[in-house]
Formats: structure tokens, sequence, C-alpha cells
């Protein structure tokens, strides 16, 4: 059952992801009065799904990268309709659903298969606080990334005077701005504690010696860069081009560290 | 029934002669209640605008709206035949249509139209001047141009110089308030733009001039702050957007002067509007980052091609149209063929009711499940008998032949009183 509710998610994911390649090419507000409110119905259905899930599975401690998948792409799309709730702002759906789409289908089809669940070491609340925190924390690295390369795309077109067409349908610059930046100040203590409490759980199992693994060093790299990244934001007002690319350093810092989960011996998804 | 216009616009009639034709506010009322005391004229309303007068009536017989004018406004038509334009039936709707959408104002596509018709509409309204035909007339005509409005872009892109700049701030500032616009020279121009800014929520304005009282006059005047040209940079500063037109021969803004005003800014985003010539910034400061210079052919350019867009668009709004024009003939229609149903139905269901009392005498006593039986058998009677000439009028409605089907039930039934519709529609 919470696969058929995912599915269902998905389908309406889809819509969103149609509408927002639609959007590029013109179409009119009509289709967001329809779009949206379907695609906030399959936050719904997803949120149903996760729930049951974890209803099922007697546990809330995710036990698969197909969940985690799912996971990941509810929280970003409560990024999205919060970010469209502040700034009416649909642009960042553009990234936002393709991903959303890729990620969801990928659980929805593939995560059916009854994986052995994780070796409870440590309390599983634990671990899905660690996690959650976290990825909230990576959602808030995805959309600074995208809103950063809007801001590029869209600085260009008004640099080079090209203001009407498909660009004049983006948000003002300075909301990009705003939403970039305030993405990284709300996603901070998110990402900070996830780790903190990641550290913890991995000190409390391991000791020592797991701050040597290359996910644990991957990870504290990617904090670091997002440091910088909020510090130089804050501090000298860096825009345009050297915000996105420390945008882009931290958010290839965030895949690389999602990514180490292959090479590390103790941090994995799955169990082994 | 049938819609009736007779008006002048900014394409017809020179300003003289809008001028004289145009209706005040306080004027209106009257003008109303004169036009529906015409002969004919069943329902009627006015609307005066500075691009356009027009009246536009539903009539039950050939109404002399031309007579009305001259009545009115007590001027010789013979004089304004070459500027009036009148129209009837569809083609009168579709020029109700185009006006509520804005296709035939003067800048297509500017929003203001939509609520001076809505005015006209309320005052007409309020004096009882509008029933039925009228007001399904007018709210298909608003929907109309809403549809408009959300499926074409036409009324999304500005077509002057001051309100592209305008558009431009609010594209990189998002919202103009708490913002500080600073006029470097306070001509004519930059005084209009200025203007612009102030209505669209700007916050605060600095003016420097040449010459001294100038800047403090026009501070005073707009409510702003009048800046000494040797503190020209530091209240750069302070600026986010600067609108420069001084008769300057060189670049008051170089590139260094805008790599100052980056830094102090923290980087944070300057819109340059340079309507001088010779330009007042130099062209590297657009290179600069965070920094936007746009200069008077860079506007103009933004404006025609939105003019060419706007046309574009004006082409599919006239698409909408068409389609709605031809919807609310076709529903007009079908309002026609409801009389002939209703007295078709009626005439059946006296027959009915005289054979029910004529036989009750002869039954006896009955029981009521015996009466109620009578009852429904001979009504299905009638419904089956009648349900095809209804839908042959219900599906002829939209036809041609509409009228001839309607007059040959009417006589082979002997239905009394006439079509309602008066004459077909050509």
């Amino acid at each position: 059952m919470p696969l058929f509710w995912l599915r269902f998610a998905l389908v309406l994911y889809g819509v969103g992801l149609v509408y927002a390649m639609l959007s590029l090419w013109g179409a009119r507000q009509a289709l967001s009065r329809v779009a949206l409110p379907l695609v906030g119905l399959g936050v719904t259905f997803h949120f149903v799904a996760l729930v049951e899930n974890a209803m099922l599975s007697r546990t809330w401690a995710p036990s698969s990268m197909h969940e985690l998948e799912s996971l990941l792409s509810f929280l970003l799309m409560v990024f999205f309709f919060a970010i469209y709730a502040r700034y009416k702002a649909t642009a960042p759906g553009l990234a936002v659903f393709p991903l959303v789409v890729l990620m969801t289908a990928s659980a929805a089809f593939t995560g059916n298969a009854a994986e052995p669940p994780l070796p409870l070491f440590v309390s599983v609340q634990w671990i899905y606080i660690h996690v959650a925190l976290i990825f909230i924390g990576y959602s808030a690295v995805l959309f600074n990334f995208v809103a950063s390369i809007l801001y590029i795309v869209e600085e260009r077109a008004l640099k080079t005077k090209a203001v009407g067409g498909i660009w004049s349908r983006l948000p003002a610059l300075a909301t990009i701005d705003e939403i970039g930046y305030k993405s990284l100040v709300w996603g901070f203590p998110f990402m900070t504690l996830g780790l903190i409490a990641g550290s913890v759980l991995a000190e409390a199992r391991f000791g020592s010696r797991y701050f040597l693994d290359p996910k644990i060093v991957l990870s504290i790299l990617m904090w670091v860069v997002y440091t910088v990244l909020l510090y130089t934001r804050w501090s000298g007002g860096w825009r345009g081009r050297r915000a996105a690319y420390l945008a882009t350093f931290a958010f290839v810092a965030a895949i690389v560290a999602w990514a180490a989960n292959n090479f590390s011996q103790m941090h994995r998804f799955i169990a082994p | 029934m049938t819609f009736h216009l007779i008006g002048v616009n900014h394409n017809t009639a020179p300003l003289e002669v809008r001028e004289r034709l145009a209706v005040s506010e306080a004027q209106l009322a009257d003008a109303v209640r004169l036009l529906v005391e015409q002969p004919g004229v069943d329902e009627g309303m006015v609307l005066s605008t500075c691009n356009r007068v027009e009246v536009l009536a539903s009539t039950r017989q050939a109404a002399d709206l031309r007579a009305y004018l001259q009545a009115y406004f007590r001027v010789n038509t013979d004089s304004l035949n070459s500027h009036i334009y009148e129209f009837q039936e569809s083609a009168a709707v579709r020029h109700v249509f185009r006006v509520a959408s804005s296709l035939d104002s003067m800048v297509v596509g500017e929003p203001q139209i939509l609520g001076q018709v809505k005015e006209a509409y309320a005052i007409a309204r309020s004096l009882g001047a509008i029933n039925s035909s009228l007001e399904a007339l007018l709210s298909r005509a608003f929907a109309v141009a809403k549809r408009v409005r959300t499926e074409t872009a036409i009324g999304s892109s500005s077509v002057s110089v001051a309100s592209v700049a305008v558009n431009l701030a609010q594209k990189i500032f998002g919202s103009l308030k708490n913002k500080t616009i600073y006029l470097v020279g306070a001509g004519k121009m930059a005084e209009l733009a200025a203007r612009q800014f102030l209505a669209r929520g700007a916050g605060t304005i600095l003016i420097s001039n040449r010459t001294w009282e100038r800047a403090v006059d026009l501070a005073e005047t707009l409510g702003g702050r009048a800046i000494a040209f040797d503190e020209l940079y530091q209240a750069a500063e302070q600026a986010d957007i600067i609108l420069t037109s001084t008769g300057s021969a060189e670049p008051v803004f170089r590139k260094e002067h805008a790599e100052v005003l980056s830094n102090r800014r923290r980087g944070r985003p300057v819109f340059f509007i340079d309507i001088a010539v010779p330009r007042n910034v130099a062209s590297e400061v657009n290179r600069l980052e965070g920094m936007f210079v746009y200069d008077i052919d860079d506007l103009q350019s933004v404006a025609s091609n939105n003019t060419a867009e706007r046309q574009k668009e004006a082409e599919r709004a006239e698409k909408i149209v068409e389609l709605e024009v031809e919807r609310f003939a076709l529903r007009i229609k079908s309002l026609e063929v409801v009389p002939t149903i209703l007295s078709l139905q009626e005439y059946c269901e006296t027959i009915r009711q005289a054979e029910i009392d004529r036989i009750r005498g002869r039954l006896g006593t009955i029981t009521p499940e015996q009466e109620a039986a009578i009852d429904a058998m001979t009504r299905g009677i009638i419904n089956k008998l009648l349900h095809t000439p209804i839908t042959t009028l219900k599906s002829a409605a939209a036809e041609p032949e509409a009228s001839t089907i309607q007059e040959m039930i009417r006589r082979i039934f002997n239905l009394k009183g006439n079509t309602n519709s008066g004459k077909p529609e050509g």
C-alpha cells in the first residue's frame, strides 16, 4: 500500500514536472492554478506513504536506499512549497521537480524488495532524527544552488538587455537572491545539528576511529564549505558569479558526501 | 431584442470631436436616463473616456441612436457622420468584447479600460437601465476580458520608456518599497520618470542638478532631498536606482566610480538609467557585477520589442474574442426558442386538463390511485409527443432556419403571441 500512494504521488509530481517545462514555453497562469494544487496533493500522498511505510516496518528508521530517496524527495517538495508560500516563486521547480520525480520513481518502482532491516545498534529514533536533519540541510544546499544558477542566468539576461521571452517569467533578481540566502540560513542549523547527531551516534558505536571514515571526512568538508558560503553571503554580500561558484562547490560536496556511502566501511544506509 | 452600438473613438474622431461628445461623470446618469426613454430602446448604457464615447442599447425594434446623440449633445450628427461608427447584432457584441479586452484601446492592452467599462455598467445598472440582455452581454464581456488577460500576455509588457525603466527596476529589486532613487540632472524627463517610480511605491528621492535652485524646487514638489554636486559620489552610495540626465559631455559615472560604489554597497545591485545624450554612464560599468546600465537606446529597444510582442498577443486575443462572439450568439439564439417551447407546453397542458375534467364526470367515483394513474398516463402521452418537437427546436436554435421552424410550430399548434426574437439575425 505505501508504494501505491507513492506511485500516486509520483504521477502528480509528473504533472508538476510537465507544468514546469511548459511554463518555460509560455504556459499561462491558468495551468498553475491546476498544476500546483495537484502537486500539493502529491506531497500529501507522499506523506501518507512515508507514515504507512514506517508503521508497516514498525520502525521509524529508514531501512533502505529507496526509503531515503523517498524521504529526501518529500523534504524537497516541502521546501519548494515553503518557498512558494513565501515568495510565490515557482522557478526553483524547474530544477527540483526533475530531481524529485527521478528519486520518487526510483523509490516507487524499485523499492519493493523486502530488504533486510538496519541492524539496530543504537536508538532508531536517533538515526531517523540524524537523517531527517541532514536531509533538510541537503535540501537547503540544493535550493541555494538552484537559486544561484537562476541568479546568474537572470543577471546575464538583464545585462545583455534580453529582457523579453522566457526569462521575463523568472522572479525578480532580489527575490532569487533572497531565496538562496534564506535557504542557507534556514538550512544551516539543521545541517549542523544533523552532523552532531550523527557524530554522537557514531561515537557511541565505533568510538573515535569513525572520524577517519571517508564519508565523515567528506561530510565535514561539505559542512565547512557550507559555513564559508554562509559567511561570505552574510558578511561580504557575495552575489552572482562568486556566490554561484561556492554554491556549486557546496552542492557537489553534498552529492559526494551522499555518494560516499559506497566507500564507507561504517556508514551504510543498508546493512551489509 | 437586438444589440445596437454607436460611438466615436480615438481612431475615428480627433480630440476636438471627442471633447464635444464627452459626458462627464456627473452627467452620465442623465445621459443614460434619456437613452432609455428613446423609442425602441429597452436597455442602455453610456461609456465615456478620454479616448471614446459609446452608446450601447438593447432594442426591441429599430431605434435611432443618432437621433439620441443629436438630442443629448445638441450637435448636428451630419457633421459627425464621418467620425461615428455604428454596429448591430454580433458586430456590436464583438465591439463590446474588444473594448472590454482593451483591443480597441489606443495603447492596446492597457488595463484601465476594463475598469471604466465596469463603472459605466454599474452606473447604468443602478439606474435600472440594464436588464437581462445587456446584463448577459456585459457579464460575458468581463469574462472575455479576463480570459484575454490570463491567456495572452497582452498587458504584461510596458511600451513607454519610463514604464520600461520602472519594470526593469522591479525585475532587479522586486518591490520598490524602501528603494532610493537618485536623479542626477533634474530635467522634465527625469521628473516624469521619478513620478512613475513614486507611483510604484519608491521610498526616497535624491536630486542633484547643475542649477541648485531647480534641484531644490523639484525636491520640494516630489518630497525628496536636494544634494549638492560635490557630494554626488557619496550620495550615490545610498541609491539603488540612479537616473542620469545631465548635459555633461564626459561620463559622470566611470568604471572607477562604479567599482568604489560596488564596494561601499557591499555588492548590492545598482540600476543606472541613463537617459542623457551623450551618455552619463560609461558603458564598461555594465560589465561590473551587480551594476545594470540601461541607456536611452536600450530602453527604447525594449519598449519597441514589447510593442511588437503586444501586437502578436493582440492577434491571439482577437481569435479568443471571435470565438466568444460566436459562442455568445449561440447562447442568445438558444434563448430565443424558449418562449415557443413554453407556450407549446402550456397549450398541451391546457388541453390535457380540459380532457381530464371532461372524463372525470363520466367515470363517477374513482380511487385516488386511479386518478393518479390517469394523470400520469396523460402526462406521459403529452411528454412523449412533445419530446421531438422540443428537441428539434432546441437543436435548431443555432441554425439559420430556427425562425422558420419556430414559425411553423406556432402555426401548426396555433400558438398565440409572436416569436419574441423579432427579425432573424442576418
